[in-house]
Parts: C-alpha cells; sequence; structure tokens
C-alpha cells in the first residue's frame, strides 16, 4: 500500500452487498484518508453508489467491516446503521437525484428534520435564526446560495449547493457526492471544483463517485477503482493515467486506437480535439463537398417553434437541415429547449408552427409510429422515462416501438414470441447487453446496458435519421467507448444523425457541425474545426448572441 | 449476519400459523352453548339494511326476541351480505328444518314464491309480501304454504292525517312521499282521506320526491319539498320516504314546525317536532305468525293487516303527549272504533 | 493476454446467470409468502374479533368451511358469487394494467345486465340458450362498454380523472337505470322487470342434482373464458403489449408509437364490457329479470378482488374465490358472530395484502404518483 498522508477517516472491509440474485457487492474495500478527495470510479453497475449508500445507512451490508472515525480521529466500528446515525457520525451523502422540498426555501430544507424552533411551548419556528446560520456556513464553506430563495426557483448547480450545505449543516465531516457532475454546465462544475478544493483545504474529506476519468485527473487526490462489485485498484491521481484507470475499470487491455478514441469520448478538450480532427477528416470532407451536392437533406426543420408548459416559444424558430453521413451537434446548458425540439421532431410534442421533413417528406402532423416507419430512430434523453420500460424484460424492451413488425396479422395481433426472442438474442450479442439473459427486466441491469437496449434497438435496424439525445449520459466508460464508436459507424454508412448532449466534449469528439442552442434558438452553427470549448462557452451562457 | 428477507417471511409465517392454531382452541366461556330444544324453530332474513335500521328490521327482531321469551320459540337471525344471500339465507334455513322462515321486505316476495315450491312442508311468511295480480287485476294467490303479510297503511295514515287536520291552526296540511309508487300512494290517500274526514275545508299540499327508488334515499330533496310546503304555509307534514324523510325533520326543526314519522316511530329525529308517527306493526305481525305457527294454525294467504289487527297505528306515548290534547285523542280513538268496525271505508288510491 | 480476458469475462457472466436452478423455487417463494403471510394476519385478526364476539374462533371457521366448500349447496353459492366478482375484478385489473383506476365496475355490471335484460324482454319467448347466448353476450358487454368507454375517452380527450368519472358515472347510470326500470319496465310493488321468457341459461343444478338451490350456471364458464382471454390479450397480443406499457410507463409507451389516449379508451371499454358480462349471472343465470340494485357492492368488492388477485386474470379468479367463500362462508356463520365479522375480514384481507403484496404495493404508489 502506498503512503498516503492523514489518518484514516473511513476503512470498508470486504463488504458484500445482495439484492436478490443481483450481487452488487462482492468483497469491496475502501480506505478514504482525511482530509482527501478520494474518487471512486467504476464502470455503471460496479457497486460505487451501493457501496457508499452502505457506508451513508441506507442499506445494512450483508457482511464485511465499516469503520469510521470520529472527530478526534479515532476509528470505530460500525454494523448496519441508519442514515441518521451515519449523518450523527459526521457521513453525509449528496445523492444523484436531489431530496429536497421544492416549495420550501433553503434555509427550511436545511433545517428539515432537526428544526430551530423559539424558545417557549408553542416551539414556534425561529425561520431567521436559521437563515443567519445557513448564510454564516455557505460564507465559511464558499457555497453560495440565498437562504430566503425557495427551491423551486434554483438552478441544478444551486440545488446541488444546497444539498452540499444540507449535508455539512447537520456536522458532515466526510462527504459523498453521488456523481455530481452528470447535472451541471461547464462553469458550473468549475465552481463545484473549487467548492470541493475549498473543502478539502479545511480538512474535510470528499468520496467523489464518478465515471468520468478527466473529473478523477483533475480534481482527486486518490482512486479507488470498482469492477463487478470488487474493489480493484487504489492508486495515486499523480502516480496514474487515463489508460491505466480505464483498464482497471474494464478490466481488460483496451486496444489503443479504441483507448484513443475512449480517451477523446470522455477527457476534457485537449483529448477531444487532438483526436477528434483525425477521426472525423475523412467524413467532415464528404460533408463539405456534399452539403450542395445532396440536393435532399435527410433531415429538414423549417423555423420550427415549439411551446412547453411554461413558454410559448421554448423552440423558437429553429431552422437546421441534416444530410446523409451527416452528425449535427447540438450542445448547450441543459433546458434551452433541446427537449422540446428532439420531443418535437420525435413527435410527441405539439408543433406551433414551422415544419419538419424527412427525406423531404413532411412529417410535421404525423404519429410517433408513421414517423418510425419513415425511418426515424430515437435515443431519447431518458431512458428510465420514455427509452424503456424498465419492468419489461430486455426482450420486450427491444421491440418496443417496433412491435407491430412482431406480431401476427389478423384480428388478436398476437404476438411471435419465437421472432421476439431471436431478435433478442441477436441484438444481445450483437451490441453485447450484459447479463446476456433477455427474460430479465431492464430495471435489473446496469446503466450502461440499459442504455446499449436502446442503442440496439434504435440502431440495430434501418433507418434514415438518429435523434440522439443524452446517448451516453450515466453511461459507463465501456458503454460510451462502445455508443461511440456505433454513431460514427452510422454516420459513416450515411445516416444523418441529430446529436443533443450536455456533455461538450462529446459533442466535438462526435459532430461534423456544431449548434449552440441558447433561449431555444440556434445562437450559432459552425463547422467541427471552427469549434472548441473556448469558442463555443460563450454562447452556451448567453453572454454572445450572433448570427 | 442478517436473515434474508424470505427467510424472516417465513419465520413470520411460522409464528402467524402458531398463534392462528392457538386461536382455533380459544374456547370462551359460553360459547355457542347448545340451545334447548324447541317446538317451534324460526328463522328470519332481513333485508340488505340490516339491524338497527329503526325499522322493518329492527321490529321483526323486536317481534322474533318476544316470541323467544312469551312463546318460548327458538329463533335464527341472518342478515344478508349481497343480494343473492337473500334466497341463500332462507335456503339455509329451510333446510335446517325450521318450522316457519320469515322474509323480512317485499324484495324477498320472488325468493319467498320459489323457496316454499322446493320445501313445501316448510312454512314461510313474507313482510309486505307483493301479491302478483293476474291481467285483470285481481290478485294471485301466493303458494299455500306463504302467509303474505301486508299492512293497511292508508288505515293508519288516515288517522295521522285526521290527528294533523285537527292540529294544524293553518288548516293546510303536507304531505312528502319518497317513490311515486302504488305503494305511497296508499299513504297518501288515507292521508287525505283523514284530513277531510274531520276538516273539510283543510287543504293538502303534496310532493315526491321522484320517481324512482332513489327517492327513497335523499334526504336534501326531502327537505327542498317540505321547506316549500312550510313556505306555503302548511304547519305539519306527514312523511312516507324512507330516509328521504330526515330532511323532513330538519326542515321542521328549522323553521320550528311539526312533522308526523313513518313505519316505526321516528320521535328521535327531532324531538319535539314530532307530532306522531304511523308505525306499522312488524313486531306484531311476526310474533303473531309465530304464535300461529306453535298453536298449529298457521294458512298461507294474504293477511291485510289493518288497524282491527294491530298492524298499523299511530305513537302516542309519554314523549309526545304533551303535543296531543286529550280532545283530539278520543276522537281519534273514535275514529279508528269506526273504522274497525266498518263505518269508515278508508280509500287506497287517488 | 485478450483471449484470456475473454474467458474471465465469459466466466463472470455465466457465474451471474449461475444460480438459476434455484430462482423458480426462490421466485414462487417470494411471490406466495407475502400473500401467505398476509392471509394469516387477516385469519388472526378473525379470531381476535371471533373471541371478542364471545365465540370459539375454531368451531366459527369450522361452520364456515362446512357451509362453504364442504357442501355442494354452499360450494355452489361461492361459485355463483365468485362468477359476479370474477368479472369485476378482473375487468378492474385490466383498467390497472393499463394505469387506470376503475371505481366504475358497480355501474358497468348494472349497464350489463340492464343492456341484457332489455334485449331478453325484446326476443320472443322460448328461444333456446345456445342461440341466444352470443346476442346477450353483446348486449351485456355493449351495455357495460359504454358506460367503460364513456370515462375512457373523457380521459384521453379532456385530462378527466378516471376515478372522478367512474364515481360520477355510477351515480349518474345506476339513477338512468332506476329511472328506467321504475318508470317503464318494473312489475308493480317491485323493483324488477318481468321475467325474461327466453334463453335462460342452465345451472349447474340441472346437470349436477347435488347443486340443487344453487344459482351458479354455466356464466361460470364465461367467466374462465373472460379470465383466459384477457390474459392472452394482457400478455401475448400486441395490444395488450402495449397496454401494459402504457400501465407502466405511458410516456415510454409514447415514445414507442402508442397513443396513450387511444389505449386509455379502448382498456376502459374493454374493462367495462367484462364487468357488463358479469350482469348476466344474475339476469340470465339466476332470476331471468334485471333487478334494480342487483350489483350492489360487486363493484367495490371487485377492487378488492384485482388488488388481492395482483391484477392478473389468473389472481383475479382465485382472490374472487376467496371473498366468494368468505361472503358465503359468512351467512353460514350468521347464527354465531354478526355480519359485520365478514365484513372487517374483508377489509383486514385488502389492508393486510396491500402492505405486505410488493406487487400491490408497486401499483398503490405509482397509482398516487400519476394522480
Amino acid at each position: 500500500m502506498m503512503p498516503t498522508p492523514g489518518a484514516p477517516a473511513i476503512r470498508l472491509t470486504d463488504i458484500h452487498k445482495s439484492f436478490g440474485p443481483v450481487r452488487a457487492n462482492r468483497g469491496a474495500s475502501l480506505e478514504v484518508m482525511r482530509g482527501e478527495i478520494h474518487a471512486l470510479v467504476g464502470e455503471n453497475g460496479a457497486g460505487k453508489s451501493t457501496l457508499m449508500r452502505a457506508l451513508s445507512g441506507m442499506y445494512a451490508p450483508d457482511s464485511g467491516r465499516m469503520e469510521v472515525a470520529d472527530a478526534d480521529g479515532i476509528l470505530h466500528e460500525v454494523t448496519g446503521w441508519s442514515t441518521a446515525e451515519a449523518i450523527a457520525a459526521g457521513v453525509g451523502m449528496v445523492h444523484q437525484h436531489f431530496m429536497l422540498v421544492s416549495t420550501l426555501t433553503v434555509a427550511e430544507n436545511l433545517m428539515l428534520g432537526a428544526e430551530l424552533t423559539k424558545d417557549g411551548a408553542l416551539r414556534v419556528l425561529d425561520t431567521a435564526r436559521a437563515a443567519r446560520e445557513v448564510d454564516a456556513l455557505s460564507q465559511r464553506t464558499g457555497l453560495r446560495v440565498n437562504a430566503l430563495q425557495r427551491v423551486s426557483e434554483l438552478s441544478v448547480g444551486e440545488a446541488q449547493r444546497v444539498e452540499i450545505l444540507k449535508a455539512l449543516y447537520r456536522g458532515a465531516r466526510t462527504l459523498i457526492l453521488d456523481e455530481p457532475t452528470a447535472v451541471l454546465s461547464p462553469p458550473e462544475v468549475a465552481e463545484l471544483w473549487q467548492v470541493l478544493r475549498h473543502m478539502r483545504a479545511r480538512g474535510e474529506t470528499i468520496v467523489l463517485i464518478t465515471h468520468k476519468l478527466d473529473e478523477v485527473m483533475s480534481i482527486s487526490d486518490t482512486v479507488t477503482v470498482m469492477r463487478h462489485g470488487r474493489t480493484t485498484a487504489r492508486l495515486r491521481t499523480a502516480d496514474t493515467t487515463p489508460p491505466e484507470i480505464a483498464r482497471e475499470m474494464v478490466g481488460r487491455d483496451v486496444v489503443l486506437a479504441t483507448e484513443m478514441r475512449q480517451d477523446a469520448a470522455m477527457a476534457g478538450e485537449g483529448w477531444a480535439v487532438a483526436r477528434d480532427g483525425e477521426s472525423v477528416a475523412p467524413a467532415s470532407d464528404a460533408r463539405s463537398l456534399g452539403t450542395s451536392s445532396f440536393p435532399l437533406p435527410a433531415l429538414e426543420v423549417r423555423v420550427l417553434a415549439v411551446g412547453n408548459a411554461r413558454r410559448t416559444r421554448a423552440v423558437d424558430d429553429v431552422s437546421f437541415s441534416i444530410s446523409p453521413g451527416e452528425i449535427l451537434g447540438v450542445a448547450g446548458v441543459e433546458g434551452n429547449g433541446q427537449t422540446e425540439l428532439i420531443e418535437a421532431i420525435a413527435g410527441f410534442r405539439q408543433v406551433r408552427s414551422g415544419s419538419i421533413l424527412l427525406d423531404h417528406r413532411d412529417i410535421t402532423h404525423t404519429a410517433v409510429r408513421a414517423r418510425g416507419q419513415a425511418g426515424l430512430s430515437h435515443i431519447p434523453e431518458d431512458r428510465h422515462a420514455r427509452g424503456l420500460v424498465l419492468d419489461y424484460s430486455i426482450a420486450e424492451n427491444l421491440i418496443l416501438g417496433q412491435q407491430h413488425r412482431f406480431a401476427r396479422g389478423g384480428f388478436l395481433n398476437t404476438l411471435d414470441g419465437d421472432r421476439i426472442a431471436d431478435n433478442a438474442r441477436r441484438q444481445i450479442a450483437a451490441f453485447d447487453i450484459r447479463p446476456n439473459d433477455p427474460t430479465l427486466p431492464a430495471r435489473a441491469l446496469s446503466g450502461g446496458n440499459q442504455q446499449k437496449i436502446v442503442v440496439a434497438r434504435e440502431m440495430g435496424r434501418d433507418f434514415r435519421v438518429l435523434l440522439a439525445a443524452q446517448p451516453t449520459r450515466g453511461v459507463d466508460v465501456g458503454a460510451i467507448e462502445f455508443i461511440h464508436a456505433q454513431l460514427r459507424g452510422a454516420r459513416d454508412a450515411g445516416k444523418a444523425i441529430l446529436l443533443v448532449s450536455a456533455d461538450l466534449a462529446e459533442i466535438l469528439a462526435l459532430s461534423d457541425r456544431v449548434a449552440v442552442m441558447y433561449g431555444g434558438r440556434f445562437v450559432v452553427v459552425l463547422p467541427r474545426a471552427q469549434a472548441s470549448e473556448s469558442v463555443l462557452g460563450p454562447y452556451m451562457t448567453g453572454a454572445e448572441e450572433a448570427a | 449476519m442478517a436473515l434474508s428477507k424470505s427467510r424472516k417471511l417465513l419465520v413470520l409465517l411460522a409464528v402467524l400459523v402458531v398463534v392462528h392454531v392457538v386461536f382455533l382452541f380459544v374456547r370462551p366461556t359460553g360459547a355457542s352453548a347448545a340451545r334447548s330444544p324447541s317446538d317451534v324453530n324460526v328463522g328470519i332474513v332481513f333485508d340488505l339494511g340490516g339491524r338497527g335500521d329503526k325499522s322493518f328490521n329492527d321490529g321483526a327482531y323486536v317481534g322474533g326476541t318476544r316470541a323467544e321469551r312469551e312463546l318460548g320459540a327458538r329463533v335464527r337471525f341472518i342478515e344478508p351480505g349481497d343480494g343473492s344471500d337473500r334466497e341463500s339465507g332462507l335456503r339455509l334455513l329451510a333446510a335446517e328444518g325450521m318450522d316457519l322462515v320469515i322474509g323480512v321486505g317485499f324484495i324477498f316476495t320472488d325468493d319467498l314464491t320459489q323457496l316454499a315450491k322446493d320445501y313445501p312442508r316448510t312454512n314461510f311468511a313474507g313482510i309486505d309480501f307483493a301479491v302478483a295480480t293476474d291481467p285483470a287485476g285481481n290478485p294471485i294467490a301466493p303458494p299455500p304454504n306463504v302467509a303474505a303479510l301486508k299492512f293497511r297503511e292508508e288505515q293508519g295514515s288516515f288517522l295521522v292525517g285526521a290527528l294533523a287536520a285537527l292540529e294544524s291552526k293553518t288548516k293546510k296540511l303536507g304531505f312528502v312521499g319518497g317513490m311515486d309508487s302504488p305503494l305511497i300512494v296508499k299513504f297518501e290517500a288515507g292521508y287525505r282521506a283523514g284530513v277531510k274526514e274531520v276538516c273539510p275545508q283543510c287543504t293538502v299540499l303534496v310532493g315526491y320526491a321522484g320517481v324512482t327508488p332513489e327517492a327513497f334515499r335523499n334526504p336534501g330533496k326531502g327537505k327542498e319539498l317540505a321547506l316549500s310546503q312550510y313556505g306555503q304555509g302548511a304547519d305539519i307534514i306527514y312523511h312516507a320516504s324512507g330516509s328521504t324523510g330526515l330532511g323532513v325533520f330538519e326542515a321542521a326543526r328549522q323553521t320550528g314546525h311539526l312533522a308526523i314519522g313513518v313505519d316505526a316511530d321516528q320521535y328521535a329525529e327531532a324531538p319535539g317536532h314530532v307530532l306522531t308517527s304511523m308505525v306499522k306493526g312488524v313486531d306484531e305481525a311476526v310474533f303473531d305468525v309465530i304464535k300461529l305457527v306453535k298453536e298449529h294454525r298457521f294458512r298461507g294467504g294474504i293477511y291485510q293487516l289493518g288497524l282491527a289487527e294491530h298492524g298499523v297505528g299511530y305513537v302516542y306515548d309519554a314523549q309526545n303527549r304533551g303535543l296531543i290534547p286529550d280532545s283530539v285523542r278520543s276522537r281519534l280513538e273514535a275514529l279508528r272504533g269506526e273504522i274497525v268496525a266498518g263505518r269508515i271505508y278508508v280509500p287506497s288510491t287517488r | 493476454m485478450s483471449s484470456s480476458g475473454e474467458v474471465a469475462r465469459e466466466a463472470s457472466i455465466r457465474s451471474q446467470t449461475a444460480p438459476r436452478s434455484g430462482a423458480v423455487w426462490i421466485r414462487l417463494e417470494e411471490s406466495l409468502l407475502p400473500s401467505l403471510v398476509a392471509l394469516l394476519v387477516a385469519a388472526i385478526v378473525g379470531d381476535i374479533l371471533i373471541v371478542v364476539f364471545g365465540q370459539s374462533p375454531g368451531a366459527v371457521y369450522r361452520l364456515l368451511l362446512e357451509g362453504t366448500w364442504g357442501n355442494s349447496y354452499g360450494f355452489g353459492q361461492v361459485l355463483y358469487k365468485a362468477t359476479t366478482l370474477t368479472f369485476t375484478g378482473l375487468a378492474i385489473a385490466f383498467a390497472l394494467r393499463a394505469g387506470l383506476f376503475n371505481i366504475g365496475a358497480e355501474s358497468q355490471l348494472a349497464a350489463g345486465g340492464f343492456a341484457a335484460a332489455t334485449v331478453g324482454l325484446a326476443l320472443p319467448p322460448g328461444l333456446p340458450w345456445i342461440a341466444t347466448l352470443p346476442v346477450y353476450v353483446a348486449a351485456a358487454a355493449l351495455g357495460g362498454g359504454i358506460v367503460g368507454g364513456t370515462a375512457g375517452v373523457l380521459k384521453a380527450r379532456f385530462g378527466a380523472h378516471e376515478v372522478i368519472t367512474t364515481i360520477m358515472l355510477n351515480f349518474v347510470v345506476l339513477a338512468l337505470l332506476s329511472y328506467l326500470t321504475a318508470a317503464h319496465l318494473n312489475v308493480p310493488e317491485t323493483l324488477h322487470t318481468t321475467e325474461i321468457r327466453s334463453g335462460a341459461l342452465p345451472r349447474f343444478s340441472d346437470f349436477f342434482a347435488s347443486f340443487h338451490g344453487s344459482a351458479v350456471n354455466v356464466v361460470l364458464l364465461l367467466a374462465v373464458l373472460a379470465c383466459a382471454g384477457a390474459w392472452w390479450y394482457l400478455f401475448h397480443t400486441r395490444r395488450g403489449f402495449e397496454l401494459r406499457a402504457v400501465g407502466l410507463q405511458p410516456e415510454a409507451a409514447e415514445y414507442g408509437g402508442v397513443r396513450p389516449g387511444v389505449v386509455w379508451t379502448r382498456a376502459m371499454a374493454i374493462s367495462g364490457a367484462i364487468a357488463g358480462l358479469g350482469g348476466l349471472n344474475f339476469v340470465l343465470g339466476y332470476k331471468h329479470y334485471y333487478e334494480e340494485g342487483f350489483a350492489g357492492g360487486a363493484g367495490f368488492l371487485g377492487i378488492a378482488v384485482a388488488l388481492v388477485g395482483g391484477t392478473h386474470p389468473l389472481g383475479a379468479a382465485l382472490a374472487a374465490l376467496l371473498f366468494a367463500t368468505i361472503s358465503q362462508g359468512g351467512l353460514a356463520v350468521n347464527a354465531l358472530v354478526p355480519k359485520q365479522f365478514v365484513e372487517v375480514l374483508q377489509a383486514v384481507v385488502i389492508i393486510a395484502v396491500a402492505v405486505s403484496v410488493p406487487e400491490v404495493r408497486r401499483m398503490i404508489r405509482a397509482q398516487r404518483k400519476r394522480a
């Protein structure tokens, strides 16, 4: 074991935890030192969150030893405790999905469960004092919040800050963050890193669950890698490289070319630009030649306006076209109309004005099913709500949207079980979906494998245009690599792809052209060669309005 | 090492089985003490409302328990859970070899007719048994082992009509009916006749809550009708409308007027505002039919129970005595005598 | 190097799928145990009640079993009651699979029975039941289907919550049927129509004398067919696939090219039609007339049947048998304990199942989220 400064704050030894037949942790061990930022990495389904939830008291492990240091640095063993006990012992966890009451203020949310009251029989809530305390804590930690604002009015980044504050407010000395950057824009990520460094400087311990290697490299001191429920390596960040971590995560040697693309996909701007320049060059050429020589763009959107619950013009007169063999990447901070744009093209959001043409056929008002038959595929941004029926089996999910093709004719429209099974076997093999039992419910799979089901279904059939919304969100490295390869392959096979992603690196790695969406409009559209994070950043925040 | 979830459940299951088995052997003192055999075994099946309806079913219960006390009869009661339980209850009792099986309510009519054929040696009785008529309008006799116990509601209504007219200061009276049907028209006709008998110049305001059985379960409508009639000058209202009448009492209480109840003594619904109630002697009828069986005098057929048979009457007791002067009381008793003697004919249709 | 990696991966995949042999037993255990625990809890609450009433639980339960499964008349009555409950329970389970809470089974049942009766009164007397049955089935399904479908259309077109609309339709439809019966069809001094003289369905007692007196009739076979049909539809047809997807995740179904509004309308119409078929049990199998209020309670008990049956067609049939047994058994033990005993017992079964069976819990949660 390598020398690490400080004494251990957390020591987990040989933790086992099963959920029915799924063995989430099978011998995981973790040692976190005081005052360090410790990255816990692994593919989705590797057991990171399970391990940390056991530590934070949400589940009792089936076996294993958990030790947590008290304020004096002495380790005490804990056995299957509750979240309340974990908080009392100074362990706080910030979940991926925020657990805030949206109608209450920031201060009220922080007090929840530990309410401050005025003296007297009535125990009136002392909101003023709570607000003062929140302000003081906010100053001390550098986590800027407005104590009196309602949570419903906060941005995602702010809400996350409130979650962190909530943990600190209750005396957390060890803070566990579960994939904190999944929902943040680049400036917000930078701000979060600053906060974490500030906390580390004050001697607090941070465990960061992530599967993004650029985050590991830029913020952590130590890395523990998990694979298949076990911890496989503990590395000093300064002494390791992304390929080494990736190898530990995936559990195999990664072929160099793949590795390079993988790096491009998951890493920061520097790699992305370098890699991408090479790999997309031929296609870019083809496209730049083709823009005028393809008389029929595969997908054409003309002055499209779409409303949502709050705004009448969430998409505000957007026009673009995508040619066969082209990927148009749409960058932008979430909530600027990307979702509405995709939903309108896919067919489940009413269009206010404008038109959508697929292979020059107007599909503006056709049904979802007809669009699918016309050659539209769609990887939706939220696979849990839209992309999958979680309680359906893998085989059933693999025919969702194409159920007609698997039904025998006739009045009853009986589904052909044999063909569904055949299809499942083929797709599971082709897209390496694991576990490979087609009868398992999609719910039982890891995020990456769930997404592979969606990708297999949408790309494993004949299509002309693909809408790919956040295709690798919450997906592990191996799956990202695989999905990116699929997207490139489809592009090279002459498909038109509209790629929407909050991950700028992904946009830059895959796109032939990049558009930035802000306030419902395409504020800029650039050829890939002219796009970079520094160029696009100002457009994304609305600092620059152009063209 | 924690137990797996299904192991825990298995343990829980075992514990529950043991607890249940232990319970099976619990025998509280006095449990199902064998009742002494009796020469009259009677089964009574209530209507869906069951015990506690303060009306027919309770009346039948009172009659049955009185028969147990005074005649030494053994009476079993059954409360049905749903519609098919009516026949099922009758059948269970008949199959047990009861000497007499009673169905409480007109709804038992078809079931009793059916059962009487299946069990020709068992005696049956139906409270408010609906006698079918042939196309010419003549009543069709029930099977020979069925006693159709019908009440002359018009006679009781006649007396409360006379009472209302004698008590009225405005010379205007009200009637609130439930569902507009021949059964309720009987009440209205008797009531009108009673009013006219003692006060030819009095007028009667009439309102019905509806034309469906729902009209017997609509207190809001009852209150509306009653308020309207009080508003037009009526000072006493007689209702024959099931729980719709609760609205009539509410209106009486609110406006400070009087109302007359029906079927059972309804004084408690609005103390001080219930002049009297036209009661049907379900308890008397049940007791009497059990007595007939005990004395081997039971005959099938249609029994019309009027004032003479104490089948109907009106409430005059400690609670409402203050509302009814002695002179009025004696006038009513005189009218009763006239009807029993057949000198006054009370109509049962409009 | 890479080939050994392959082998290792294969091995790990196999190890993930290895414990299959015991899986069947585990799955069975996991699905049966909670229900058994729930039923035992209900039985023990029953024990306590019986003791409170001053009786011996052993004696009461023995009497209950003797009066139901212990003699052919009682058993026939259980089957008769289970028939109606199977239809309403199946109807509600079917709608629940589409994510809809059909509170209106009672009025759909009544409408189905009324439609069958109206057709029956119009038919020339004396036709054999085999010839008229299809007509009656169509009428009953249509009657219930229109009522159910109305709620479906209101939801699909105007977003009106089906719980509200089906409750309101209960009032409207029952009042309307009551009016039609009372004003136009009824026999004086009764609440029922004149007798249907065509196509009365045979009772089981016509074939097996020991069922004599019991109302159980061939509609029971229709109920079994309905369960099988619903099962096939839900789990083996394209539309069933789409319907369940809408019930589980309407957004995902929409994504899959399904229009939830269409599915809701269709599901409510079918649900109503199934409930409507239940009307045949009383109208053609038992009394041969439509009677005001014959559907009383069957709609609400159907909710319990659907929940306890885990919204599965087979489960609904079994749960219907359970509730029919409790109901008929209550009559048998009525001499020892009051009717309320049965009502409490039914309620305890429902609560215990709702609390302890994970599927039911999840469904209730999903309902709440959607509502």
